[in-house]
């Protein structure tokens, strides 16, 4: 199965039930599965006239009750920007797929990079935190899309898939579990009558409970700065402590939602930090080197943001240098200097797009580190 | 103001037949727009048509985006949608989906349904989406200070048309048509009863409504163009008005600068929503059967 196909199994599976996107090469096949999977299983799909009505349109679903999401590439998400803002402090749960493409601008449509890592985290103004997941299999753009959903509804987030033109165009088995062996999770409702509710005050996870419109509570949506009552303020105090709230429910949450794939931690010297597309080769080296006596670990992220600082901070100890290969001009190496840069050397390997770095030109920079 | 005063303002001030839908907390008191501005009245109609249906009100979603006609769904006290910047009719289409048995109402300022947000006001037109919108023409951006928008009419002074207007104004009601619309009206805000009862024909169509209110906004606009104050731009509005009927017996000469009004387009067509479901229990069943 193609991994975007994989994606769409994955969305309908976690029980989305409206689809909104645009064309766009490397991401289309979602749209056209979704096209003629969501009504079957009596959602709806739209074909918004550009991505930003195909983001609202996911906004207004998700705020009447509806799983929703979209699908684009970079491109797409510059045009969505103000809108993931908006659903960021809104508190809207909902999915965004980007295949990212080779870029900047138009770039190479049908070709593969991984530059998008930073602008689905910092692509909106001013501060807020969103989930970020890259998954490196068409396996993954099953399970990691019905990750997606969970987190969405669970911290009231957008999450983003960060697949790129290779994952999302791999084809491989897929295993498709029943239903009864998937887990979902659906946003929290309040348990107070509409009477007591106060419609943004978050409960200890820093989530508040989300009711739909229609339900009967008032609701006040709008992405102005505002109290728990979902008064606009223009006041510091209010202002900062509703930012800190957006920024703390997902990073103090990071150990949790940050994942990661290693292997030979045990005794190694050197590792390979990678993720998405780049990842599949990354760790075959680590595995190579070490069957030739040379004491290379691997680290997958498979979430980007909130960055998994705890664990690479620990790879960092372990190890004498980090290598990390990413299909951009070095973004994640910095994340990994920034965490690990106290304890081992980290080295960048970028490789601008196109192409994932092949296992020889990986090995031969981690071969410098054993000569 | 702490809660002791307020208390005995309102126990000193009448109450105003509206303040029952109005949300109380809302900021600045009792609202943000200019003394005078067409805006309030809108409100006020809006809830009339409300009220005259006997709608459910907590079915009754409001929404709207930025600007000074944006901000009218932040008042109202059940539940509202503040969108952003000429994307109202996105998130109202994403809600009518989801939640079919909403009456969804917006309100959009000419900047913003037909600038910022044109693509999205043809489109919702084409799929005939049931949404009722409210379209205030008051001829500029009043919020940022009363620049010209696509409805400035050619040669009117604004902040950013200080030789005049050099663009041609879009005919909204006419747009609306050719993109689909199934009901369209346009009167002023001088004309209390027939807006409330547009907005009630609107919100009992199964479709895509489109209420264009031509509204004064003498703080920018009529400044600007020594309209005078809000009196004298109402009397401005009324004497530049047309009925349909009567415009039709008209020449395009005798016609140049007049607002033509009335209910202006009536039709039935099928709406978005409802055929999208009829189409995933179709696909439901042929899926069913392999």
């Amino acid at each position: 199965m193609q991994g975007n196909d994989a994606c769409t199994e994955g969305a309908l599976a976690a029980g989305c039930m409206l689809f909104a996107g645009y064309p766009i090469t490397p991401a289309t096949e979602i749209a056209e599965m979704m096209a003629r999977r969501l009504p079957q299983a009596g959602g709806i799909y739209v074909q918004g006239e550009d991505e930003l009505a195909s983001l609202g349109i996911v906004l207004g679903a998700s705020a009447a009750g509806w799983k929703a999401m979209t699908a684009t590439s970079g491109n797409g998400i510059c045009l969505m920007q103000e809108e993931i803002g908006y659903a960021a402090m809104t508190e809207i749960p909902c999915v965004i797929v980007d295949a990212q493409r080779a870029g900047p601008g138009t770039g190479i449509a049908t070709k593969s990079m991984q530059g998008d890592v930073y602008q689905v985290r910092y692509g909106s103004n001013s501060d807020y935190s969103i989930i970020a997941l890259a998954p490196s299999s068409p396996q993954e753009m099953f399970d990691l899309t019905i990750e997606a959903f969970n987190y969405a509804e669970s911290y009231r987030t957008p999450v983003f898939i960060l697949s790129d033109e290779i994952v999302s165009h791999m084809r491989e088995r897929v295993t498709i579990p029943t239903p009864d062996k998937i887990r979902l999770v659906e946003r929290k409702k309040p348990d107070v009558p509409p009477e007591r509710f106060v419609p943004f005050r978050a409960s200890p996870d820093g989530v508040p409970p989300m009711p739909s419109f229609g339900d009967g509570y008032a609701l006040p949506v709008s992405s102005f700065a505002r109290t728990e009552t979902g008064r606009p303020v223009t006041d510091f105090k209010n202002q900062s402590q509703l930012v800190q709230r957006l920024w703390d429910k997902i990073e103090k949450h990071a150990d949790s939602i940050a994942r990661v794939e290693t292997a030979g931690l045990e005794d190694a010297q050197v590792a390979v930090l990678s993720y998405g597309s780049v990842a599949r080769a990354a760790k075959d080296v680590a595995r190579q080197m070490r069957l030739q006596g040379k004491p290379v670990a691997s680290m997958r992220l498979i979430t980007l943001w909130p960055f998994p600082d705890e664990r690479v901070r620990d790879l960092g100890k372990r190890v004498r240098a980090i290598f990390v290969p990413e299909m951009n001009v070095g973004k994640m190496a910095r994340e990994v200097e920034r965490a690990a840069g106290k304890y081992a050397e980290v080295i960048s390997l970028p490789k601008l797009g196109v192409d994932i770095h092949t296992p020889a030109e990986i090995q031969q920079a981690v071969e410098r580190m054993f000569s | 103001m702490n809660a002791k005063a307020k208390d005995l303002r309102l126990k000193e001030e009448p109450k105003h037949p509206v303040l029952k839908h109005f949300r109380d907390d809302s900021p600045g008191t009792p609202h943000l727009w200019c003394a005078g501005c067409g805006v309030g009245q809108i409100w006020h109609y809006t809830t009339r048509a409300i009220e005259e249906l006997g709608l459910d009100e907590d079915k009754v979603l409001w929404v709207g985006g930025s600007g000074c006609t944006g901000r009218m769904c932040t008042y109202w006290h059940k539940d509202f949608f503040h969108t952003l910047h000429g994307r109202a009719l996105s998130f109202a289409t994403g809600v009518k989906l989801a939640r079919p048995e909403m009456t969804v109402l917006v309100h959009s300022g000419d900047g913003e349904c037909v600038a910022i947000g044109g693509n999205h006001l043809i489109h919702a037109a084409r799929r005939n989406v049931d949404i009722t919108l409210i379209a205030v023409n008051n001829f500029n951006y009043g919020m940022t200070g009363g620049q010209f928008s696509p409805t400035t009419p050619t040669s009117m002074y604004t902040a950013t048309s200080p030789f005049g207007n050099p663009e041609e104004a879009f005919n909204l009601s006419a747009l609306m048509k050719e993109a689909g619309a199934t009901y369209i009206a346009r009167w002023t805000t001088v004309h209390a009863r027939q807006v409330i009862n547009a907005i009630k024909k609107g919100i009992q169509n199964k479709g895509f409504s489109f209420i264009e209110i031509l509204a004064q906004c003498p703080t920018q606009y009529g400044r600007r163009n020594k309209l005078g104050g809000p009196v004298q731009m109402m009397e401005w509005l009324k004497a530049n008005s047309i009925l349909k009927e009567k415009a039709e017996k008209m020449t395009p000469e005798e016609l140049k600068g007049k607002f033509i009004l009335g209910e202006l387009h009536s039709v039935i067509k099928p709406e978005f929503s409802e055929y999208m479901r009829a189409m995933a229990a179709e696909a439901a069943r042929e899926g069913e059967g392999g």
